[in-house]
């Protein structure tokens, strides 16, 4: 395979009935410095239906193009639908890189396209790096349940294509391009080709939480805490923050929490502007998770508890007194 | 461990560790305070075979030698007693049924076990205890039918029996030779089950109280010949006896590997206490009687399995690995201090558990009379 | 129903060590398990079977090891085991390793569904699964949290990051599963026994027919490690500690207040 003929970086704009997924927009940011390393061009595809709005917003976002693929076939993500436009758009376009978010559907799809292209796919990648030598895209993932990290590349086969963790890399206010090309694609999926139905959706139920992998300030906790009970002060002082609580896996597996509280590799990646851990010891399928906070305070009785090695404020003390009397001096400096 | 195993016993042992480890030992505190018999833990060990190991496979049974049984039984105990006890008491029961019981009997007894029905071992009365012989529940024939009066004290799983193997005597003066033993339904009108008790240790396992007023069993509900009872209830004995080494054996071995846990990690003087030779010692001791109480445990099993005579092996095996697992638990909280002494650390409940198995299927003094009888016939 | 569950024996992460100087695993000592998540795909397809009927394949490509794995997954309900083993295949991506699979699952006969898990210990990627479903030109549903078939139709609620969702799909048909209701059963005492004894079919890459020998392995990967190392840690920061919890809790909010962190 000529690898030359492959040029551009694309991010596929994951839309939902929210607008546009958070991490397709960080995806655009980190995507923009591989774009501008590769003096290549920074191209977003968005496949769906009514996308005028998520247009307007992803040429906001420091992209150089816009492909977009709106048809009602599209409102309703379809493993088969999608994987059939993607590999027309990547046999016409022939992209170098093609990002997409490590979500649901990313996932879903990525795989079985690299499949049909008869490339290589990367998933729930957490580090990106562009080598300018090779002009390879050198992929990071945890493995083995986070104990490793697993350096990998495409490096025979374009386009290289890959999904990215969410919370992994921050949106950055981009530069909006003069003249951004966007250009409307007619792809028809037959019918016939789509082999599955989604025939009912069941929304979580309702709750006014903030998402972990979307708060800004996270206060997380652990196999410290050990009655349901002693979780209150824990949930008053990410509250008081406005932000949200997150656990370590010995909390879900007592069933208390569920997975998408979990921080750590085989949970979500957080972050924060501000991570609080409350008795955590930090284990490093926690850290890894959590280590690209901007600011790390941990809360330990050990000294020389390994989360230690990771913050930046080492607040060595019982959990169970320190928080009580920090939500209390938080409220009287707040007063 | 010095024990040669086969691939089969070491894949059977791997799997009730892995059965233990996640299924019971995470809840063996809770159900323990509360004094709870864990119904759904097993239900969930009688789904894998666990309370029917020693019936034959013709009757769905897991079809285990005595060898095998021992070392499963270890491991089952080693995670919890109680549990291991609930799982093995009604194949007791059936030891004797199929030794000395009809076709019919045997086919009724193993097919409730193996359904996951509790069969309870009715044999200690109130003011009997080790002495068989002096049992006053007693029998009568009326008709085509025997009626039973009476109480027996201290039966395993009898809350949850749907059968009880009753021994009942037709004349408290005709000593053991008087001794019978009844299959009786536990819908039977006239079965009552007493209050539960509430042990000092083995509390996952149930423990009652039964009685029996004017209750009418059908004749082909006797189990071999009348005046059998005794020897009955001594052969399937036999049997529970090196069962109840291999459980304690398994107490032992649990004790010892919390204090050797434990030992490693505590440092009052800057140095782990297991450096400390009046540490080590207690762990060598340990070690060495529980070797020794498996060993015994495990030739008991083998002459079972040759089908030799075992009263007094078996009588051995028990006695030693009972007093092995009273030592080895109570030097395990020595070695924890405070936190042995805690409910917190699993090794008070340890110590609990072990008392009883010097208690129960005959004392062990008890177990030496038998000893000893034997020894001097020889 | 004919059924293949797609497994994969795995070193037991919670075991696992990294040499800190080449940044490896040292796979010497640690257990191989067979994939957790795989375990749940095998239950998933047992269900299945009791529901509807029919049988149960398991098929994984492995180490001659593998087949202890194998054997597990028969003492839990899977009827026949095949394992593929051959230097070929080593070192083989999502891609090589889909299609040596899903060529073997040809060659062994026409089947429903293939049930796999959402993905493996070690390499975490659950790329194998859509990858069978393309070379097998079937359709594909992952993240299945419970399934069942109606109309001729594969019926399964899949777990989503927001919820669930109902997704009915033509047969034949690949299902990834999660752990959700899925829990693996124990084996039984009996069939433990009896997984031990039984036999399992072993193919080299000879063996399977029409398989491309450039497709399998390394030559047939498109992606390769190049480098692998211990997940990072970081410097020690500020140490915050008083006489007692409470002060240091005080302390602790004015840092943060005075930080402009809170």
């Amino acid at each position: 395979m000529d690898k030359s003929l492959y040029k551009n970086i694309w991010v596929y704009v994951e839309t939902t009935e929210d607008g546009i997924a958070k991490v397709s927009l960080e995806l655009l940011s980190e995507a923009r410095k591989i774009a501008d390393a590769a003096a290549e061009k920074l191209v977003a595809v968005l496949v769906g239906s009514d996308l005028d709005a998520a247009v307007e917003t992803v040429c906001d976002s420091g992209v150089d193009e816009v492909i977009v693929v709106d048809a009602k076939t599209y409102q309703t993500y379809s493993t088969d639908a999608y994987t059939f436009v993607f590999a027309q758009l990547c046999k016409k376009y022939k992209p170098s890189v093609l990002f997409m978010g490590a979500t649901d559907n990313g996932k879903d799809f990525a795989p079985r396209l690299a499949c049909r292209l008869n490339t290589g796919a990367i998933a729930d990648t957490t580090e990106l790096y562009y080598n300018p030598e090779t002009k390879d895209v050198e992929w990071t993932k945890p493995a083995f349940g986070g104990n490793l990290m697993a350096t990998i590349v495409c490096d025979e086969t374009r386009p290289q294509i890959g999904t990215i963790r969410r919370g992994v890399f921050k949106i950055m206010p981009a530069e909006k391009k003069q003249d951004v090309v966007i250009t409307q694609e007619d792809i028809a999926t037959p019918q016939e080709m789509i082999r599955t139905l989604v025939k009912e959706v069941i929304a979580e139920k309702a709750t006014k939480d903030i998402k972990i992998e979307d708060a800004e300030v996270i206060v997380a906790i652990g196999r410290g805490v050990k009655e349901q009970e002693q979780t209150a002060m824990f949930a008053e002082l990410a509250e008081m923050l406005g932000g949200a609580l997150a656990v370590t896996r010995p909390l879900v597996d007592k069933e208390w929490y569920t997975a998408k509280c979990q921080i750590g590799q085989s949970g979500k990646m957080v972050s924060p502007k501000l991570y609080i851990g409350c008795g955590i010891s930090g284990a490093v399928q926690h850290t890894a998770g959590m280590c690209s906070s901007d600011v790390i305070v941990a809360i330990n009785t050990d000294a020389s508890a390994p989360i230690f090695g990771v913050a930046d404020y080492a607040v060595v003390g019982d959990m169970f007194e320190v928080v009580p009397a920090l939500i209390d001096e938080l409220k009287k400096i707040r007063q | 461990m010095a024990i040669i195993l086969t691939e089969e016993q070491k894949e059977l042992k791997a799997l009730i560790k892995e059965f233990m480890e996640n299924e019971v030992i995470p809840y063996a505190q809770e159900y323990d305070e509360r004094g709870e018999f864990p119904e759904e833990i097993l239900k969930k060990a009688h789904e894998m075979g666990l309370g029917c190991m020693n019936i034959e496979e013709e009757f769905g049974g897991s079809g285990l030698d005595n060898e095998t049984m021992a070392v499963l039984i270890e491991e089952m105990a080693y995670g919890e007693a109680g549990v291991s006890t609930s799982l093995t008491v009604s194949g007791l029961a059936y030891e004797c049924v199929r030794d000395f019981g009809s076709q019919e009997q045997k086919k009724l007894i193993a097919e409730a076990i193996v359904a996951g029905k509790y069969v309870s071992f009715a044999l200690t009365e109130a003011d009997a205890g080790s002495n068989a012989g002096a049992a006053r529940c007693s029998y009568a024939l009326d008709g085509d039918e025997y009626v039973i009066n009476g109480s027996k004290a201290f039966i395993t799983n009898a809350s949850y029996a749907d059968y009880h193997l009753v021994f009942a005597t037709k004349d408290p003066a005709l000593g053991v030779r008087g001794l019978s033993a009844f299959i009786v339904a536990n819908d039977t009108p006239g079965v009552s089950r007493g209050k539960k008790e509430n042990k000092m240790g083995l509390r996952l396992s149930n423990t009652s109280d039964l009685h029996f007023d004017n209750v009418r069993v059908s004749k082909d509900m006797l189990v071999g010949k009348e005046g059998l009872g005794f020897k009955m209830a001594m052969t399937s004995l036999d049997v529970g006896r090196i069962l109840i080494g291999a459980a304690a054996t398994g107490i032992a071995q649990r004790a010892l590997d919390e204090s050797v846990k434990y030992a490693k990690q505590r440092s009052p003087f800057g140095q782990p206490i297991a450096t400390h030779q009046a540490v080590q010692f207690i762990i060598a001791d340990m070690a060495i009687e529980i070797e020794a109480a498996r060993l015994l445990t495990k030739n008991a099993a083998i002459l079972k399995d040759k089908g030799m005579r075992i009263s007094k092996e078996a009588a051995i095996a028990k006695s030693f690995s009972s007093d092995v697992a009273m030592k080895a638990t109570t030097d395990a909280v020595q070695i924890l201090g405070g936190y042995g002494y805690s409910k917190e650390y699993p090794v008070e409940k340890l110590m609990r558990d072990a008392k009883v198995y010097q208690i129960f299927e005959g004392t062990n003094q008890i177990q030496r009379i038998v000893i000893s009888g034997a020894v001097l016939k020889e | 129903m004919n059924i293949l569950v797609c497994v994969k024996q795995v070193p037991d992460t919670e075991e696992i060590k990294i040499d800190p100087i080449t940044g490896s695993l040292i796979r010497e000592g640690v257990a191989a398990i067979l994939n957790p998540l795989d375990a749940c795909a095998l239950e998933a397809a047992v269900r299945l079977k009791e529901a509807y009927g029919g049988k149960v394949t398991v098929l994984s490509m492995g180490p001659p090891q593998a087949k202890e794995a194998l054997k597990q997954c028969v003492a839990v309900g899977a009827d026949e085991a095949v394992l593929i083993t051959d230097r070929a295949f080593k070192d083989a991506d999502t891609l090589a390793t889909s299609y040596a699979l899903s060529m073997t699952a040809k060659q062994l006969g026409e089947f429903d569904v293939i049930v796999c898990g959402k993905h493996t210990l070690d390499g975490e990627t659950g790329q194998v699964g859509p990858q069978i479903a393309e070379h097998m030109d079937w359709s594909q549903v992952t993240h299945v949290m419970d399934m069942k078939v109606e109309e001729g139709k594969l019926v399964a609620v899949r777990e989503m990051e927001d919820g669930r969702e109902v997704v009915e799909a033509t047969l034949p048909c690949v299902a990834s599963v999660t752990k959700a209701s899925y829990t693996p059963r124990y084996p039984t005492i009996k069939s433990k026994l009896a997984a031990g004894k039984k036999e399992i079919l072993t193919l080299s890459a000879d063996e399977i027919k029409n398989l491309d020998k450039e497709r399998i392995g390394m030559s047939g990967s498109r992606t390769k490690v190049a480098k692998s190392f211990s997940a990072p840690t970081g410097q020690a920061g500020m140490v915050i500690q008083e006489e007692t919890g409470e002060a240091t809790g005080r302390k602790l909010a004015r840092i943060l207040h005075e930080a402009k962190l809170v």
